[in-house]
């Protein structure tokens, strides 16, 4: 996983809440073998017309927010089915840091799994980081996982909370397996128990 | 020294596999088998190939496809659907590379994942199994701690052969006294589910005992631990006796010999300890449970076949009346008619929870020597192609096919409509499989849930009936 230390981009403005993972990936877009390639179908029901064409009304479809990579969003975001595929989708678009008021809870968990850093602010302050968002290309967030701040455009740092032990794994680019695999000794030693114990565990 | 404190089934099997305990109080639990199939698994070799790691115990996973192929003669040329078909080509490119165990489509031991573990002997007590699955539970009949997961953490047991988990709860199904005339596994798992609800084993791991249980054969037990999911358990589990010891001895790939007797010594610990606690206990009346259909779109909308179709305006509570309403209209359903009296397009015998030789000798002593009614297409797809065999040397698929029976290859099949087995809008299934939600067999299908005997009748009535009006005394000696 690619660690996530500090980002400044380009912040697109998603001013909704209920942002479900239905409207992030829809189920029809589930059936690829790979990772890879769900950004094409990040927010299909919003992005493309009915004819496959794009709707030029949706923020990501307008420059420059075609090249974003924070997305701002309303209350419990990222609510519904538990599909992975919606961080997969975000991650493939480019977007590496979503900031909202809340956040579904199985949602929340899969960003960390992806390198994904979900923030945490009240709604008022969404709605300013909002307004600098609308800003356009010369509007940069950055997002400082290190210091835990958000800087806005004009200066001004808001600070935010993260869990101690994902914000550990997110900055050293660990994911879950790369944490397990710290505890390689310890898997080492229960096989070696338990395959004198229970040999026909083992071929 | 003090005395060890009474542990369940499931409290054993989770020490024993604890490798280490995290500050927090998430443990890091060792994973003893891990099945894997086409649809759950490409994103997860896929991590493992970008990371550059290797799957670490080869040795203890087992691949196998199911769930997008077809059950006719066509899976011999090729598969025709493209989606399916990559997903099965990308399964075999990953085993090979990581050098998974693996069974291919045309092998005959190639079948439903959660068939083939505990017939090939490779299931056993005392283990923890995983799948990127939700049916993992039926495992659990081996006496083992057995449950789905997702695919990232597919991918994490592959490159680590641990999860990280937080114990789950206990919970005591005692099912007492002994099964009526024409009853089966399925009633009993069916009769739980309609009594605790579809969440009722919500964070709970189940473990189901008393004597209708003792006295189910494995193939029975499987049937009830299979649709623990479908109770909102996390698992469910039935201690190993000598019917689950009598069964391994009979496997191809169990232990044998000197390490069948070390393994048997460890089994035989496993069982709950008298006055170990469980956090919940439901206790139910075997004589009391009938054959069960179910006539909603969730598996809790559930009554015995003597009943009617309830009247959503008896509920008192707004939402549940409400759903009542979804549901009576999603499957055609009036409040009043009696559960007799539906007639079905499609009898669909199989799936993990009911496609094992036992069912289909259920199925075949029901309709030997009658003929499938008019209209009706009754298909039974046995859960792989050792049962396949079996009941071939037995002659059940003469007796099935000269009723009218479609006799297919092994696979999941109708079950889920991903393959090109599926329901057409508005057909009427008796499905032996596990779920009954909207389109689950095909969009707009409507699934009624039963036994392998109530499916059999039902086929040949060509509506529902109740098994022990119609079932020959004799087909039960
Ligand atoms: S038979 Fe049905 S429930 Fe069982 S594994 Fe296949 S699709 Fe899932």
């Amino acid at each position: 996983m690619k660690p996530f230390t500090t980002l400044t981009g380009i912040a697109a403005p998603l001013p909704r809440a209920n942002v479900d993972t239905d409207q992030i990936i829809p189920a029809r877009f589930l059936k690829a073998i790979t990772r890879a390639g769900f950004g094409r179908h990040l927010f299909a029901n919003f992005r493309y017309r009915e004819d496959g064409s794009e709707n030029p009304d949706f923020v990501l479809n307008q420059e420059p927010y075609r090249r974003a990579e924070i997305l701002i969003a309303f209350e419990n975001f990222g609510c519904g089915s538990s599909r992975e595929h919606a961080p997969w989708a975000l991650l493939d678009f480019g977007i590496r840091c979503v900031i909202a008021p809340s956040f579904a809870d199985i949602f929340h968990n899969n960003c960390f799994k992806n390198g994904i850093l979900p923030v945490k602010l009240p709604r008022e302050v969404c709605e300013r980081l909002m307004e600098d968002a609308r800003m356009g290309g010369n509007a940069r967030l950055t997002v400082d996982l290190e210091r835990q701040v958000v800087v806005r455009p004009n200066g001004e740092e808001i600070p935010f909370e993260v869990d101690p032990l994902r914000r550990h794994l997110l900055l050293n680019g660990l994911d879950d397996i790369g944490q397990t695999l710290q505890h390689a000794a310890a898997i080492d030693a229960f096989e070696a128990k338990q395959r004198a114990a229970q040999p026909w565990l083992y071929a | 020294m003090p005395e060890r404190k009474p542990r369940t089934l499931f409290d054993k099997i989770w020490d024993a596999h604890v490798v280490e305990t995290l500050p927090d109080g998430t443990a890091l639990l060792y994973i003893d088998l891990h099945l894997t199939h086409e649809v759950t698994t490409p994103q997860a070799f896929d991590g493992l190939r970008a990371a550059g790691r290797r799957v670490r115990r080869p040795d203890a996973t087992l691949a196998v496809v199911d769930h997008n192929i077809a059950t006719d003669e066509s899976r011999r040329t090729g598969i025709t659907d493209p989606e399916s078909r990559l997903q099965v080509e990308t399964l075999e490119r990953n085993v090979r590379e990581f050098g998974v165990p693996y069974i291919p489509l045309l092998d005959e031991r190639q079948g439903i994942v959660h068939v083939i573990g505990p017939e090939l002997g490779r299931s056993l007590p005392g283990m923890t199994i995983v799948c990127g699955d939700s049916h993992t539970s039926t495992h659990g009949a081996m006496g083992a701690l057995a449950f789905g997961i997702g695919t990232s953490e597919v991918e994490h047991v592959l490159a680590t052969q641990t999860l990280l988990q937080k114990p789950a709860r206990n919970m005591r199904v005692l099912v007492e006294g002994n099964l009526a005339f024409g009853c089966t596994a399925k009633d009993i798992i069916l009769a739980i589910i309609g009594r605790i609800g579809t969440a009722g084993g919500t964070g709970h791991v189940i473990e189901y005992a008393g004597d209708a249980i003792r006295a189910l054969d494995m193939a029975g037990r499987m049937t009830v631990c299979n649709m623990s999911i479908e109770a909102g358990a996390r698992a469910g589990m039935i201690a190993p006796d000598e019917t689950t010891f009598e069964y391994i001895r009979r496997t191809p790939l169990g232990p044998k010999g000197e390490a069948f007797e070390r393994a048997l010594a460890w089994w035989r610990t496993l069982p709950s300890d008298p006055g170990a606690r469980f956090d919940r206990e439901v206790r139910l009346a075997a004589h009391e449970i009938a054959p069960q259909v179910t006539w909603g779109t969730n598996p809790e909308a559930v009554l015995p076949i003597t009943g009617t179709v309830p009247d959503p305006e008896e509920e008192p509570d707004e939402a549940k009346r409400a759903q009542m309403r979804r549901m009576l209209e999603y499957m055609g359903l009036t409040p009043g008619q009696r559960l007799t009296d539906l007639k079905v397009d499609v009898v669909f015998i199989g799936s993990c929870t009911n496609s094992r030789i036992e069912d289909i000798r259920a199925a075949a002593a029901i309709v030997k020597g009658r003929k499938v009614a008019e209209g009706v297409r009754a298909m039974v797809v046995p859960g792989s192609g050792l049962v396949k065999k079996q009941a071939e040397a037995e002659g059940l698929d003469r007796i099935l096919r000269e009723a009218g029976f479609e006799w297919r290859e092994a696979g999941c099949s109708m079950c889920l409509g991903m393959n090109p087995d599926k329901l057409r809008p508005g057909q009427r299934s008796a499905s032996t499989s596990n779920r009954n939600f909207e389109g689950r067999q095909g969009p707009g299908g409507r699934t009624h849930l039963v036994s392998p005997a109530m499916a059999a009748a039902a086929a040949i009535a060509g509506h529902f009936v109740d098994v022990r009006d119609y079932q020959p005394r004799e087909a039960l000696a």
